[in-house]
């Protein structure tokens, strides 16, 4: 009770702020945390699905979203939002976060948000008892579980700072420059903090001074807190409230800074936004006195401060309120680090043997493991396990595509180039040139075309419309000769494997209705081979609990086709193999079959 | 700072610009004009008949109030409103001849206090409108720690600071309240002094005074006083502050506003707005502010929180006699940037010598930096120092430097190798000596 953060903290960074974002993981690395505690990065402009960053001596990538509410769903998890946004778009970002909830702290970067949206954002957070640090700040620290951003600055500056693990400090301050440097006193006179708040210069920010202490209070780790606050203002006496009516018990060590103020008359502005006195329980001087006589340690200069840390740090010892602190072990982030050129998620040669998606290639291969060919390639493709009934879906595609016969345009490409004495890869790659739009490419095409409509419910007759507009016919539909009356059996095939085995085919019900008005125009106008391969992969994705998201970006991305590749590549081969067993001489097409209608050239 | 002060004329125009939206039930008839010379008004004449036809009150727009005290408002020739065009015209000009003495505070009639001197540049000039006593009124709007607070006075006019207890209804409201609450709880808080029948339309005022207040970003606003004649407005005298960090969102609604600086303020040095200029060139930070050129201490501080606790520190030590100025560098300013703000206070601080012939201090001074390059901001001041050194051995000048930060540790050694081959006195201190530490040292040594 009473942290803000703990060694399983996680935020979603709001910008791609790399120097910051590779601080907290290289803080992480440090201390030796086991996820980072950057789980998600919003990004809006970019086009990029993860950014890279060292860990350690190695890389991790961290996921970019394109908004707060995209990034949330996808890491439910985090719930800290570190919103880097600017001053102008800092408000709705915070609002957006608060709307949607499940984040317990928000840190506001952006200096000069417009106090009147600064006070509408910080009041609603507090009804939703959100914790806002900042706006205008540089953050919050946990030392040895998360770090926000720059504080405490570079890593080397952590270390001597002792904010790679926890002390028996609470800390709060105003300004984030002296963050830093009070970390460094206190690690100095005393063991270091346990909990440090810069709560931002802004004139109004959301948790101030006293909802930072009365949570540290409630922190079994701190054992004494210290205060730095400002000339202006009235906050320090809510401290002294809580003090004076029991609230607070441990000891604080508190100090205004701006003490010079009082000599210069209200045009020298002294530091931050918020630090300027409008009246005389405002200066430096009063609240130091005044914080002085509730009971709280007061120096008598900043210069002194450091006297007056050690001082009650050694008390709390004496007396065995604080204990000893065993340093703990820390990683040390190489000094050079190199940026990988290449990324791999699929498959690792690294250990004792190579692992497809983390299994080793033995313990999918031989006919004892019960596993096929559509394991390896849902492995190696997809990075998951699919059941069975999707594997075996995936074997039988495989199997159904493999061939053709010699008189499809790729294999024919792929005979013409074995005659012409070409190898086998060199011939295959020629039949393989030729899938695209036109072979091979209704899978694609009918995936997608039948996707949309039924994803927009349209009804056949305004899927038809809709085709017509594009000016293209719907892709896997109709056939050279097959119809209704006479069901090309692969078709047939496929359609019962997937009656008994998948769980439902919402899409291919959807293709049937389709196929159902095509068909009353023109008996060969059947949902074909191919039409039903790419319907069926849609209701497996679906089936196997894919967001829609995701199989559009399967169909984009041409995985579809993919399919038929490999399965047509056996038959290509088996071509290529006929060709070069049957030694068939070069190829040469009869003239007497090509029209020749060649005219003169015009001279322009 | 995020509240400016704007001129009364701004002030008038933003509401005007959106009078019906607040003020549905009222008329205001906006006449009003800005000039800065007779001539300029009788210019103005030419398109706003109104200067030619009624007669006129005009006084200064720059920011300060008491003009009225201080025989700064212009409403009568020979008797109260006879004031034509020309008169006006000749009055604003033979007060912007030469500077005048204007008094912010007065006990009863009699000035107190240092009345502050400058030039009068800007006047307003209005119709005279005559009214009877009881139809002015009072209302004004801010933010009192973490509310919106509304006052309200049947009583209007300058007489409002006297009494201000007995005479003002304040009301306050949390930044969540909700439109119709604010509505519902200022009608029933006008004050009881407003005359009967002007009840309903005092409140039915207030609440779109208010609403203006909140929509339209105001930090303070106070018309003081206002004249209600039925549904006929006249804003006699406005005070008003914008909250500028709204500026971008406000573009169109505030229209093309100025921020004058306040009468009276000393000219600024011309060292002070070139670091003025740089600053706003920059996305960093870089402040100046001269608080005694012939003081002996001279600071050159990173960081706001930094600087404060330096010049605290040696107000404390020495006193803030030998204080010579105020500032800091912040946000990861570039070497040249540095660089050209060292040489500005090292121009300054070799001057003249110390009058009793001390050494001069510099302190080069900042906290533990989070994300500023020391060794790069260094090699500016190092720039400068080559190219002051010989002055600051003419004039005696010891350095004390205490930092750290990214890349501190060569930052140090660089200024502490270029200060020694140039002959310079340099004490060098890193994170393990405390930040003001070196204030304490400095002054120590005699």
């Amino acid at each position: 009770m009473g942290k803000l953060f703990t060694r399983d903290t996680q935020a979603i960074f709001w910008n791609n702020n790399k120097t910051a974002i590779q601080r907290m993981l290289d803080y992480d690395y440090t201390i030796k945390r086991e996820t980072p505690s950057v789980a998600a990065i919003v990004a809006p402009t970019s086009g990029n699905k993860f950014e890279k960053f060292f860990w350690g001596g190695d890389e991790i990538m961290i996921p970019l979203y394109k908004s707060t509410t995209e990034a949330k769903a996808a890491q439910p998890q985090a719930d800290v939002l570190l919103n880097f946004a600017s001053f102008r778009t800092a408000y709705d970002v915070t609002m957006e976060a608060l709307n949607l909830g499940g984040f317990k702290t928000i840190m506001i970067t952006a200096e000069g948000i417009p106090e009147r949206l600064a006070r509408g954002m910080n009041a609603y957070a507090r009804e939703l008892d959100v914790t806002v640090i900042g706006p205008a700040t540089v953050g919050a620290i946990a030392p040895g579980a998360f770090k926000i951003a720059n504080i405490g600055g570079t890593i080397e500056n952590i270390i001597n700072s002792k904010l790679h693990r926890a002390g028996s400090c609470g800390l709060v301050t105003r300004s984030g420059g002296l963050f830093n440097e009070l970390s460094n006193i206190i690690a100095i006179n005393a063991d270091g903090i346990a909990e440090g708040v810069a709560i931002g210069g802004d004139r109004f920010v959301g948790s101030v001074f006293i909802d930072n202490l009365l949570r540290m209070e409630k922190n079994p780790d701190v054992k004494y807190m210290i205060l730095l606050g400002e000339v202006g203002g009235t906050e320090e006496y809510k401290v002294i409230e809580a003090v004076k009516s029991g609230k607070i018990t441990k000891p604080i060590i508190a100090w205004c800074i701006g003490t010079i103020a009082k000599y210069y008359d209200s045009g020298v502005q002294f530091g931050h936004a918020g630090a300027s006195a409008n009246a005389e329980r405002e200066t430096a001087e009063a609240k130091n006195k005044a914080m002085a006589e509730a009971g709280i340690h007061v120096p008598a200069t900043f210069n002194d401060l450091p006297a007056t840390i050690m001082e009650v740090y050694s008390d709390l010892k004496a007396k065995g309120i604080i204990g000893e602190i065993e340093e703990p072990e820390i990683n040390i982030v190489p000094k050079v680090r190199r940026p990988k050129q290449f990324i791999c998620t699929i498959s690792d040669d690294r250990g004792e043997e190579c692992t497809y998606a983390g299994f080793p290639i033995s313990s999918v291969a031989t006919p004892d493991t019960g596993k096929g060919i559509g394991d390896v390639i849902s492995l190696l493709w997809f990075k998951k396990q699919y059941p069975k009934w999707a594997t075996d879906f995936i074997e039988t595609v495989i199997k159904t595509v493999a061939d053709h016969g010699p008189a499809v345009s790729g294999a024919h490409n792929a005979k013409v180039t074995a005659r012409a004495g070409k190898s086998v890869v060199e011939s295959l790659v020629t039949g393989l040139l030729t899938i695209g739009p036109r072979f091979g490419g209704a899978i694609d095409g009918a995936a997608k075309y039948f996707k949309y409509a039924d994803d927009n419910g349209l009804d056949p007759k305004a899927f038809l419309k809709y085709m017509k507009g594009e000016g293209v016919p719907i892709p896997g539909i109709g056939h050279r000769i097959k119809s209704l009356k006479n069901p090309d059996l692969r078709v047939t095939g496929l359609m019962n494997y997937a009656a008994e085995h998948f769980p439902s085919t919402p899409l291919l019900d959807y293709a049937r209705t389709v196929e159902a008005l095509t068909t009353s125009k023109k008996e060969n106008l059947i949902l074909n081979v191919d039409g039903t391969i790419g319907i069926l992969m849609v209701d497996m994705w679906r089936a196997l609990g894919y967001s829609e998201e995701e199989i559009n970006e399967f169909i984009e991305s041409g995985t579809l086709n993919a399919f038929f590749i490999v399965g047509r590549s056996i038959g290509f081969i088996g071509h290529v193999l006929d060709e070069k067993r049957l030694a068939m001489p070069m190829y040469r097409h009869p003239m007497d079959d090509i029209l020749y209608d060649v005219k003169k050239a015009d001279k322009l | 700072m995020a509240q400016k002060a704007i001129r009364e004329y701004d002030a008038k125009s933003i509401l005007a610009k959106h009078w019906d939206k607040y003020f549905p039930d009222f008329t205001y008839s906006y006449e009003t004009v800005l000039v800065t010379s007779g001539a300029e008004l009788l210019e103005a004449a030419k398109e706003k008949p109104w200067l030619k036809e009624k007669p006129l009150v005009a006084k200064p727009d720059m920011l300060f109030g008491k003009r009225g005290k201080n025989g700064l408002v212009l409403f009568k020739d020979q008797k109260p409103g006879d004031v034509t065009l020309e008169k006006a015209a000749a009055w604003i000009d033979e007060k912007s001849k030469e500077d005048v003495e204007v008094y912010f505070s007065f006990d009863g009639d009699t000035p107190t206090g240092e009345p502050k001197v400058d030039r009068l540049t800007h006047f307003i000039v209005e119709p005279f409108t005559p009214h009877d006593q009881s139809e002015e009124y009072y209302i004004s709007a801010t933010c009192v720690g973490d509310e919106d607070v509304l006052y309200m006075s049947a009583e209007g006019g300058m007489e409002v600071e006297e009494g201000w207890d007995e005479k003002v209804t304040e009301v306050a409201f949390p930044i969540t309240a909700k439109e119709d609450e604010i509505a519902e709880k200022i009608k029933t808080n006008i004050p009881a002094d407003v005359k009967e029948e002007d009840k309903e339309n005092f409140a039915k005022f207030a609440i779109g005074f208010f609403k203006a207040y909140r929509e339209l970003n105001f930090a303070y606003l106070e018309i003081n006083p206002f004249v209600m004649q039925g549904n006929k407005i006249e804003l006699l005298d406005m005070v008003a502050k914008l909250d500028d960090t709204a500026g971008f969102m406000m573009v169109e609604e505030w229209g093309d506003v100025e921020y004058p600086t306040a009468f009276g303020m000393e000219a600024k040095s011309p060292e002070v707005e070139a670091i003025e200029e740089a600053d706003a060139k920059t996305g960093a930070s870089l402040k100046l502010t001269l608080l005694k050129p012939e003081a002996r201490i001279w600071t050159m501080v990173a960081g706001g929180g930094a600087s404060v606790v330096y010049a605290d520190t040696i107000a404390d030590f020495a006193g803030i006699e030998d204080l010579a100025n105020y500032g800091e560098y912040s946000g990861g300013p570039t070497t040249g940037e540095t660089k050209f703000y060292a040489e500005t206070i090292l121009d300054l601080m070799t001057r003249e010598k110390d009058p009793k012939g001390r050494d001069k201090i510099l302190i080069i001074g900042g906290a533990i930096a989070n994300f500023t390059d020391v060794a790069k901001t260094f090699t500016g001041i190092i720039q400068a120092f080559e190219k002051y050194a010989d002055k600051m051995k003419d004039v005696g000048v010891k350095i004390y430097v205490r930092r750290g930060g990214p890349n501190y540790e060569k930052g140090l050694k660089d200024i502490k190798e270029a200060a020694d081959r140039l002959g310079l006195e340099i004490h060098v201190y890193g994170p393990e000596t405390h930040v003001t530490d070196i204030v304490r040292m400095a002054l120590e040594e005699k």
